[in-house]
């Protein structure tokens, strides 16, 4: 019998994503071999790893974009991969995205890309009402001129921005950013990371942040985890690895 | 360790044979699932469009918008070519005909000629350019982009937004793109026969019509239809599972043109083999 989705009913103690013994390969090569993580509510997790260590697959397991070989991965403590297509759905409200590159609708605006999942799911709301909420996430990003724009006329900056305001616009319990600084010069990127800390202050939500950014991590963690050919080499707070003793988690300060 | 030649190493061949066999197997049914694999996934990709058009919501602006882009968007390729055609079959049929004194059938046969074949064939085949590669080309990139994840993952059924509304579009314009088609066609015919003879327009039509019948009507349409969703379905196919860069972009719009022409094709064979056997 199909489980009805409460989105947001982990409870105080439970963590709102719990993954367990996580394994991925693609074309027989492992990707992720046995990965448990749990991120609790309000906490911001940074990811750290090398390219290709499968820091993006593991966030897109949690929305169900990437099927996992085996292990359990519980976001609001229902078991996605045990899901409905319509119940994946529900906890996807709950869980915001942004992409590395933004992933903006690039035949629509500005503002339809911000409106687009808010006529989709709540058909009731009036386009006045739809403009209110628009104009408000734009500005809580800084780009309310933006709104007439297409994708192509924005900067990389501005795209993150506003794929960050399409996010929030849904008003998620958990976020997910995929290397939100990546491409961005410095004061950009440092703009993005004190966004997203920001954002995490305000609205009180979860954060799993992939990163290579040091700065960003810095800014933006509560905890880290460090992964490595696939499995977690290292975990603790930005000044405990830091200072820790593994000389392979240590190149990601120096 | 067994000598050379004994009943060790018979053991070992007989070990190894088997491991070939069964990786010859193994290798044959990967080869098998790659050959076949694209086949059973269209299938069900087709199969799909059925299960979510009755499903709510049903994406009324996207589909708007498409028929707009397929249906008004390709008028004027549409229309030069349907002139082009009913003039041309007409100047190319036209001296054969008056060798036999048989001029005043040449409106029927063109008319015929374009309602039955000719019409419906060259719209799809042009639309099969034109949408195919587009679709392909705007929903590979779509996906290489992550902007079909991006709806994914913001619970929107991509599928349903984008497939659904494009595929029923296509299904619906194309038919009345090829009545279009027929009517600019005639026109370019009476055009044609206006540089020998003097024919007025209401009989030129009266003759093309008079020789129309319900048999070179119907099926023709019907086959519109078909074609249509093929094209839909091919190029969105084609699009919504690019995997790679933007370099597999460009081949998932060529792939969909080519596919989608050879589609027309089988299809207008088969129309044409049942309409025989009505």
């Amino acid at each position: 019998m199909a489980e009805s989705i409460s989105a947001g009913s982990a409870g105080p103690d439970k963590p709102v994503v719990d993954i367990r013994d996580l394994k991925i390969s693609f074309n027989r090569i492992p990707i992720l071999s046995g990965i448990n993580l749990q991120v609790r509510h309000g906490e911001n997790l940074v990811v750290l790893g090398k390219s290709g260590s499968g820091k993006s697959v593991l966030i897109k397991c949690l929305v169900g974009l990437v099927e996992p070989d085996a292990g359990e991965i519980r976001v609001f403590d229902k078991d996605i991969s045990n899901l409905s297509y319509e119940q994946l759905n529900e906890v996807r409200l709950k869980v915001g995205f942004l992409f590395q590159n933004a992933a903006l609708y690039d035949s629509m605006t500005v503002g339809d890309n911000l409106a687009f999942p808010l006529r989709y799911h709540f058909k009731k709301l009036k386009p006045a009402q739809i403009r209110q909420l628009v104009g408000e996430a734009l500005d809580s990003v800084g780009l309310q001129e933006a709104i007439d724009k297409m994708p192509s006329e924005l900067s990389g900056g501005m795209s993150k921005r506003v794929g960050l305001a399409r996010t929030l616009i849904l008003k998620p319990d958990i976020m997910l950013y995929d290397e939100p600084t990546t491409g961005l010069d410095t004061a950009t990127s440092k703009e993005i990371s004190a966004l997203i800390l920001e954002m995490q202050r305000k609205k009180n939500i979860s954060s799993i942040i992939i990163t290579h950014d040091m700065h960003c991590a810095k800014t933006t963690a509560d905890r880290l985890v460090v992964l490595k050919e696939g499995v977690i080499a290292a975990e603790g707070s930005y000044d405990q690895l830091r200072d820790g003793d593994d000389p392979w988690t240590k190149t990601f300060f120096e | 360790m067994s000598a050379p030649g004994g009943a060790g190493t018979e053991t070992i061949n007989e070990m190894y044979k088997n491991m070939q066999t069964a990786a010859d197997t193994e290798s044959l049914r990967e080869l098998l699932k790659k050959k076949f694999a694209p086949t059973g996934d269209s299938i069900a990709f087709a199969a799909r469009f059925f299960r979510e058009l009755v499903k709510p919501p049903f994406p009324g602006r996207e589909f708007l918008h498409q028929c707009y882009l397929i249906g008004y968007k390709s008028c004027p390729l549409i229309s030069l070519t349907g002139f082009i055609m009913g003039l041309v079959l007409t100047i190319q049929s036209r001296p054969s005909l008056a060798q036999f004194g048989a001029e005043s059938m040449l409106p029927g046969m063109v008319a015929t000629s374009l309602v039955r074949e000719i019409g419906p064939v060259i719209t799809a085949l042009i639309c099969a350019g034109n949408i195919g590669s587009r679709m392909g080309a705007e929903l590979g990139s779509m996906r290489v982009t992550e902007q079909i994840d991006a709806m994914e993952v913001s619970a929107i059924n991509p599928y349903k937004f984008l497939v659904v509304s494009r595929v029923l579009a296509t299904t619906l314009m194309i038919p009345l793109l090829s009545v279009y088609t027929n009517a600019v066609g005639m026109i370019g015919s009476w055009a044609a026969m206006n540089i020998h003879t003097n024919i007025g327009f209401t009989r030129y039509f009266s003759a093309a019509m008079g020789h129309l019948e319900f048999l070179d009507i119907v099926p023709a349409l019907v086959k519109t239809f078909l074609f249509g969703f093929a094209i839909g379905i091919i190029g969105c196919f084609k699009g919504f599972y690019v995997r790679g860069g933007t370099e597999s972009v460009g081949r998932a719009a060529n792939a969909a043109v080519v596919t989608a022409s050879l589609a027309v094709f089988v299809l207008d064979m088969l129309a044409v083999q049942i309409t025989d056997l009505i």
